[in-house]
């Protein structure tokens, strides 16, 4: 018998989270707003979605078999959020060919580089569309007016989100009039709130990625530091502009639910690897974000800042993790 | 809102499966190995020779130095040999061995069991009985009792804190004392309390264990400054500096002593032994092993003499059964994996575990993803993932500087890591690095 006896160190019993279970967990918390997707843009939804994550899954099959003669991961279902999510940010007209090289450059380029899982410095979904979006601006800015399974694509209107129409007219109309003349045909909240609106094809649903955040949490799968951080400092941010010229600026309500800020703040921003790893660095992290989006949207030459606010803060994050320690206990001494 | 300690902490499945089982007595073995070494300091210094008779709770090794405890014999017999014994962490330990002939105590001790309720020594002279009848913590530290219960001079003592936590799954000795030995525990309390000279005893209980508390709580009003305290289950609060912040909001600074914020923090078994070792006259001979698994056929807690085989403990719940691939001595978070059943019971042996060979695989490791969940769950507010990447690439200077001495090996990193990674095998292996090279520095 003693033999057969196995002596490890303790701890002796684990908890039942893997590493694959919490990719699935985020695969699952994007449904609600895979559905809402397809309920606004019928077929090609779900075409971009299944070319985008075959693509993912297949690259990295074939990267790490044949060029790095490895054994395959693909099971982790890391690839798998990768190609959901850049599918997420992606106009669902989007030509097969610009997926399929985004995918490759998501996979090839953002993650297996690096060294793969665990490696990546940046959001290799990000990295695939901020590709995609500085090598063809102008396919990555035409959008289908959503019209569920009858939406047509020759019809596509050309930069026609919410923050680009904003973004246009800043200081030149005011708000109000742009919110309410016709010819602008800005969405309502209620529009913005259920996803009635020019945008790519996972973020236009805010209900959608709420009910997603309110899974990754109760499930533990991420901590509230980061999206609470980043939407708050929008608000903020947003609401002290609105106040100090609401005649110029967007309300911070409106600014919250449009453009990519919620999918970025949800599932973007939250990425493991390339998000800080105590919880004072994230909310640092988080603010970051939120500052830069603001900056980029108001007052920068894109109409949407998310993902380059995400990329340039993933950059930051190994300095952040350096520097920002967690509150060690017993640093100060207390004594009641 | 029940209290607990803020940062960090897990919670593993309970698996409380003997809480309700009453004490049993285990019959007397046939020999039993008694190690020299059953608490922390150096080992006692045996006073019995080969063939020598001895009695039940007649001293056979005398402490030596300022941090050691005596030892008494278990049983009464003749002495077969004094020789190396394995010990629970597999090593080979001097140990009196004897061969049990009857049950024959000394005269000394009270077996009437009788409750005695007045205490009427003083605190020295208490202090003076814990350290004779051998009193270790028998949390699992082994920590002698009354080196504790001597505070420092220049330092002052205002709370007495006594762990009835019992956070490690599976275990429930200290439960059943609380149920059965409630009175006794509570004036072992009294005693700790009268020897560090403070009005104030608090008595932290998790809230898995209702029963226990509503017991405490209604026998407390008659024993003076003793409070019950329900918490939330969260492990590791049995943790000395953990419960300390749960139940006073006191932060016992790196480094420190729990005696620098004014607490002194002893287990519900280790009052229950004060409590024996100061009325009643009796060693520290024996104590309560809760025997558990999901396969054994008759888990239960049961009253071992110390030195007694776990193979006799565990053929008393029905022997190991055929699937075991890991006998676990202590608690599954922080006990010792044993690779055989002659290890004996000792001081701080609050359990053993069996575990199923599906129970006991050890996953394969993976890449690690960043989640940082091993940060949000350290109780110390470390980083664990730093310091296995600063071990492994033996970095020991920053491995320092990261706090790595303040490591209590919890385990909650281990435990949580999606990964699978071995957090704190690696981070013993910094620990102990590191902890060579302060001496070495110190030595300078």
């Amino acid at each position: 018998m003693n033999e057969l006896l196995k002596v490890s160190p303790s701890p002796h019993v684990y908890s039942r989270e893997s590493s694959p279970r919490l990719m699935y967990g985020v695969v699952i918390a994007l449904m609600p707003a895979q559905l809402a997707m397809i309920w606004f843009f019928g077929w090609a939804a779900i075409i971009v979605t299944a070319i985008s994550v075959t693509s993912t899954v297949i690259f990295e099959y074939l990267i790490q078999k044949f060029l790095f003669k490895q054994t395959p991961s693909i099971k982790d279902g890391s690839a798998i959020v990768t190609g959901l999510l850049l599918a997420f940010c992606l106009p669902v007209n989007l030509p097969a060919g610009l997926i399929i090289l985004g995918a490759l450059v998501a996979i090839g380029i953002g993650k297996l580089t690096f060294g793969g899982l665990g490696n990546n410095p940046f959001n290799p979904a990000l990295v695939g569309r901020v590709f995609l979006f500085l090598s063809f601006p102008v396919q990555m800015t035409t959008w289908p007016v959503p019209n569920g399974f009858k939406t047509s694509f020759t019809d596509a209107t050309t930069g026609a989100t919410p923050l680009s129409i904003l973004n246009e007219n800043y200081d030149k109309i005011p708000i109000d009039q742009l919110m309410t003349d016709q010819t602008f045909n800005m969405p309502g909240y209620r529009d913005i709130f259920w996803g009635n609106m020019g945008g790519s094809a996972g973020e236009i649903a805010a209900f959608a990625l709420i009910a997603g955040l309110a899974y990754l949490l109760i499930r533990k799968i991420i901590s509230w530091h980061i999206p609470a951080s980043i939407l708050v400092t929008v608000l903020l941010f947003t609401g002290i502009l609105w106040l100090a010229n609401p005649g110029n600026n967007a309300d911070p309500l409106y600014h919250l639910m449009t453009g990519g800020l919620l999918l970025g703040a949800i599932f973007m921003a939250t990425d493991y690897v390339t998000s800080p790893m105590s919880a004072k660095g994230m909310v640092i992290y988080g603010i970051g974000i939120g500052v830069l989006t603001v900056l980029i949207r108001r007052f920068g030459a894109y109409p949407e800042g998310i993902q380059f606010a995400i990329l340039i803060m993933n950059a930051v994050t190994p300095l952040i993790n350096i520097y920002i320690k967690p509150s060690r206990f017993g640093e100060e001494v207390k004594h009641v | 809102m029940l209290k607990t300690f803020p940062k960090g902490g897990v919670h593993p499945s309970e698996n409380k499966i003997t809480a309700g089982t009453a004490i049993e007595v285990l019959p007397l073995p046939k020999q039993v190995i008694i190690p020299l070494s059953q608490h922390i300091g150096a080992p006692a210094k045996p006073v019995v020779a080969k063939g020598d008779k001895v009695k039940t709770g007649q001293v056979i090794a005398s402490s030596q130095g300022f941090v050691s405890a005596n030892i008494h014999s278990s049983v009464s017999g003749k002495v077969l040999k004094i020789d190396k014994a394995i010990n629970s962490s597999g090593y080979k330990q001097v140990s009196v061995i004897i061969n049990v002939e009857d049950d024959e105590w000394l005269d000394t001790i009270d077996r009437t069991g009788k409750l005695k309720t007045e205490i009427v020594l003083t605190g020295e002279e208490i202090v003076k009985k814990c350290a004779e009848n051998g009193i270790v913590g028998m949390g699992g530290a082994t920590f002698p009792t009354h080196i504790k219960l001597t505070v420092p001079p220049g330092k002052k003592c205002d709370v007495l804190i006594i762990n009835g936590v019992e956070c490690e799954p599976y275990l429930t000795s200290d439960h059943r004392i609380m149920i059965e030995k409630g009175r006794e525990m509570l004036t072992g309390t009294r005693i700790l309390m009268k020897a560090l000279g403070v009005s104030k005893g608090m008595i932290g209980i998790e809230s898995n264990k209702p029963d226990a508390i509503a017991h405490l709580n209604s026998i407390a009003s008659g024993f003076e400054g003793i409070t019950v305290h329900p918490l939330k289950v969260k492990y590791p609060q049995g943790g000395e500096k953990q419960l300390i912040k749960a139940l006073t909001n006191r932060e016992v600074p790196s480094g420190k002593l729990p005696v620098d914020v004014g607490a002194v923090v002893h287990n519900v078994g280790t009052a229950y032994a004060v409590y024996e070792a100061v009325q009643l006259n009796k060693p520290l001979i024996e104590r309560v092993v809760t025997v558990t698994g999901k396969d054994i056929e008759k888990p239960g807690n049961m009253l071992v003499r110390i030195g007694t085989p776990l193979r006799s403990v565990v053929d008393a719940a029905g022997g190991v059964p055929e699937n075991t691939g890991k006998i676990v001595n202590g608690g599954p978070m922080m006990g010792k994996a044993i690779n055989s059943l002659d290890v004996p019971v000792t001081k701080g042996t609050s359990g053993v575990i069996l575990f199923s060979v599906d129970e006991s695989k050890r996953k394969a490791t993976n890449p690690c993803i960043r989640c940082g969940k091993c940060v949000s769950v350290c109780p110390l507010g470390l980083e664990p993932y730093l310091l296995m990447t600063l071990t492994e690439k033996e970095f020991y200077d920053r491995v320092e500087k990261e706090k790595v001495m303040d490591c209590i090996e919890c385990g909650s990193c281990s435990y949580i890591c999606p990964a699978d990674r071995p957090l704190l095998d690696y981070i013993r292996l910094g620990k102990s690095e590191t902890g060579k090279r302060i001496r070495e520095r110190k030595q300078k």
